[in-house]
């Protein structure tokens, strides 16, 4: 005869309300600088979207508001997990996530700080010598180069791997699906559940 | 290697490669320019040598070339208005000279095809009292002004071809003037009107605070070699 069993739950929890809220927004405003940052770039481009007060003008105000949701979230209290995943892309081969995903958070997080910053520089030029202003111009055209390409290949793997893309948006992925690839992280998991209940029972 | 913070090296080292590139940026361009001078990726990756292109309006206006006008008026004898077809039947000027921008970019042996202006002017018949000249764009907004001497010089063309082709609105097309010597922003974009005065008018971004006499490497606190 089988062991009697708890029925397991079919999905597990990956990314919490406050990381899911910090990724969306990042994103929106991120594609937002891409999209108007090529249509200000690229000749023909331009060309065919026009309008580029308006273009500029939505792009920088993006890039202003870039900090933001980072600000709204990290030093609060209720971003515990979204500082504990943080921890987990830093620290090599963690079980949570594969090492595309931590170079693409560690690039994406470079390079956005990059741009914030190269991309002040554009837009106030004054306050900075004429070398800089090159040099600034320089960093945020191949930063940009670099990020289209980054971005359009973790969209295409988020689309490819749709349960990867599904955590993300609702927040669990199958317990199947987390068998099948990130086994250590889902014994991590089970065992801070079993950890969780036993501290239940004890008290 | 498990266990190294290799996120937060991947993240600092990105860091001070930014503060390198801000530092040397300008160099390191300059030496990709060199390196893809005239190769076609030009167009795609930021490796210098390419044209950046700028408006002071929020559009790129555009107008065939049947339909665009230019009139040569002013302190002249013999104002005149002239299509496309009649500009292009004047004895033509050819000249492979650098576009380079008072912001640093720089453009190599660009092919430019046009008519003097000296000639234009000579057509019009300038009066002793003309002493300037004002340009204007059908852009609606940009001006731009040359003394009756730097108009005259034979590196100062009203241009209708770039490279070998029409140029394309994106360059300021069908007809723009292109100035040799002088920073790009003289070098005024969709030309429709030359007009003769007797005192220097500062154009649009000479009102701004950029100079009046632009030329590269002797101006704007620039260091440029000269075209």
């Amino acid at each position: 005869m089988a062991p009697l069993q708890v029925p397991e739950e079919p999905f597990v929890p990956r990314f919490d309300g406050v990381e899911r809220a910090l990724h969306w927004a990042n994103a929106t405003l991120v594609l937002t600088l891409l999209a108007t940052g090529a249509s200000l770039y690229f000749g023909p481009l331009s060309e065919i979207v026009g309008r580029r007060a308006l273009v500029k003008n939505v792009h920088v105000i993006s890039g202003l508001l870039l900090p933001i949701p980072f600000v709204l979230t990290l030093p609060w209290p209720f971003a515990r997990s979204l500082r504990r995943d943080i921890g987990r892309l830093n620290r090599w081969g963690d079980p949570k996530f594969n090492k595309g995903q931590q170079l693409n958070a560690a690039f994406v997080a470079g390079a956005l700080v990059l741009m914030f910053v190269t991309g002040l520089m554009l837009r106030w030029p004054d306050r900075f010598a004429d070398d800089l202003r090159t040099g600034a111009t320089f960093v945020h055209d191949w930063v940009f180069i670099g990020l289209l390409v980054t971005v359009a290949g973790h969209i295409w793997l988020a689309i490819s791997y749709r349960e990867t893309l599904r955590g993300m948006w609702r927040g669990r992925v199958s317990r199947d699906w987390a068998r099948r690839q990130r086994p250590g992280w889902l014994a991590e998991l089970d065992a801070d559940a079993g950890d969780s209940s036993t501290s239940r029972t004890r008290s | 290697m498990d266990g190294a913070p290799v996120g937060r090296r991947v993240f600092l080292g990105m860091l001070g490669l930014g503060a390198a590139g801000i530092l040397w940026g300008r160099r390191a361009q300059d030496g990709l320019e060199h390196v893809f001078a005239g190769n076609p990726v030009t167009q795609l990756l930021p490796t210098g040598g390419r044209f950046r292109y700028y408006t002071v309006t929020g559009g790129f206006p555009s107008k065939p070339a049947e339909k665009w006008r230019m009139t040569v008026d002013g302190l002249v004898d013999r104002p005149f208005a002239l299509t496309f077809d009649e500009l292009a039947a004047m004895p033509p000027t050819a000249l492979t000279k650098d576009f380079q921008c008072v912001t640093g970019w720089r453009v190599h042996d660009v092919k430019w095809r046009g008519v003097r202006l000296a000639d234009l002017l000579d057509r019009a018949g300038v009066q002793p009292r003309g002493t300037a000249i004002v340009f204007g764009s059908f852009d609606g907004a940009y001006t731009e002004s040359l003394t009756l001497e730097q108009a005259r010089r034979d590196d100062v063309i009203v241009a209708y071809q770039l490279d070998g082709k029409p140029i394309s609105s994106l360059h300021g097309g069908p007809v723009r003037l292109y100035v040799a010597p002088m920073y790009g922003y003289k070098s005024c974009k969709w030309l429709e009107s030359i007009e003769v005065v007797d005192k220097l008018v500062p154009g649009y971004w000479e009102v701004r605070g950029y100079d009046q006499d632009a030329w590269i490497g002797r101006s704007n606190g620039r260091d440029d070699a000269p075209v």
